[in-house]
Formats: C-alpha cells, structure tokens, sequence
C-alpha cells in the first residue's frame, strides 16, 4: 500500500515535471507569439497542478494532515492562465495592429484593443503654448 | 523513489526558469517577455512547492500563494500598460 502510494505521488511528479519543461521548450522553439502562447499556458498550468495535487496527496498520506492550500492554488492558477493569455494576445494585437488577419466579430463591433471606446478619447490640453514659445531652446 | 521523482521534477523546473530566462533575454518583443515572466512566476510556483515536499514543510504554500496573485497582477499591470499606455486611468 505505502509502495503504491509513493509510485502515484513519483509518476504525479515525473508527470509534472516533464510538462513543465516541455512547456518552456515550446516558449523557446515556437516561431511567433501567438503560436507560443499555448506552450506556458496550457502545458505549464496542467504541470503546476499536477505537482500541487502530488503535494497535496504526499502530505495527506505521509504526514496526515489535509491542507487545501494547494488545491487553491491550482484553482487560481487554472482560472487565470486564460485571461494572463488573453490580455497578452491583445497586447500584440494592439502593438503589431495584425487585425487584417481577424475574422470579422459582427454587429459593427470591433476587436478589443482596435480603437479606443468613445469616452475616452484624449482630448486637446485646454492651454495650448504659443507660437514660437519653446523655439529658442 | 519519491527522492529521484523529486529530484528529476526540480531539474526540470530549474531547466524551464533557465530556458525562460533565455527568452526574456531575446525576445522578438514586449509581449514575448511578459508571456516569459508569467510562465517563469508558474515555474517559480513549481519549484516552490517541491521545495515543501522536500523539506516536509507546509510554510512554502501561502509564499506560492502570495508569488501567484502578485504574478496575476503584474502582468494585467504589464497587459495594460502595453495596450493603454498607462496602467491606472
């Protein structure tokens, strides 16, 4: 039984580690950002879960006490690897302006990042400096 | 054998903080490094928690969850800075 138990946690471990490795080889191999952003976040998330859940598993077994502390941590991370890629793909969006590519989004919308909303506008400064003012500098 | 899975999934975590590093130093653009710092703050997690199983401690676990959130929040702050030009409107 202690012999099955140590074999679940190892292979949780190797199981996690590998992931983790191969997913930061995929943000070096990768050609682009978009390609790259499903390395670390899809295969780094899954190999951080799988180590916290073997922690979690080794000190309930071994030392017998029950913490959910991983479990929360593997929670947060699974909810917010999606929106970490999310503002990082609209980030490049904005900065490469790669909308040409975009499917439409329909219903007149535009894609998150095109254009500023309405209200936001930078408006003129009130004081505008006089001709000639800063020329001599 | 819990000592080698230990072993092995360290090596791995420091080699995926070594290749991220790599990617901070040559990247194609801002957006690269700011992917590679989240995906370092994963790894650094990782590496963490093993650390605890090694050393048959609990302590590390609220020091993954503070690197966690304040990793989430950087990069929105880092998202945001990138896409608005500033971070608190």
């Amino acid at each position: 039984m202690e012999m099955a138990f140590e074999i679940g946690v190892s292979t949780l471990l190797v199981i996690g580690g590998a992931l983790g490795l191969i997913g930061s080889y995929g943000l070096i191999k990768l050609p682009d950002l978009m390609t790259r952003l499903h390395a670390p976040t899809k295969t780094t998330t899954l190999g951080v879960g799988a180590v916290l859940i073997a922690s979690m598993l080794w000190f309930a077994g071994r030392h017998g006490q029950i913490n959910f502390h991983e479990l929360l941590i593997s929670i947060f991370l699974f909810l917010t690897a999606p929106l970490t890629a999310n503002f990082i793909a609209k980030a490049h969006l904005h900065r490469t302006g790669g909308y040409a590519d975009l499917p439409p989004p329909g219903d007149g919308a535009v894609w998150a990042g095109q254009q500023p909303p309405e209200d936001e506008q930078v408006d003129e400064p009130a004081i505008l400096p006089e001709e000639g003012v800063g020329d001599a500098l | 054998m819990i000592d080698h899975a230990l072993q092995f999934a360290m090596s791995c975590y420091g080699l995926a903080l070594v290749l991220n590093l790599y990617r901070i130093f040559r990247a194609a653009g801002v957006p690269d490094r700011v992917l590679a710092l989240d995906t370092m703050v994963i790894n650094a997690i990782a590496l963490l928690t093993l650390l605890g199983i090694k050393e048959g401690t609990t302590v590390y676990f609220e020091a993954s969850m503070l690197i966690a959130m304040v990793g989430f929040v950087s990069t929105v702050a880092y998202a945001k800075f990138m896409l608005r030009g500033d971070i608190i409107e």
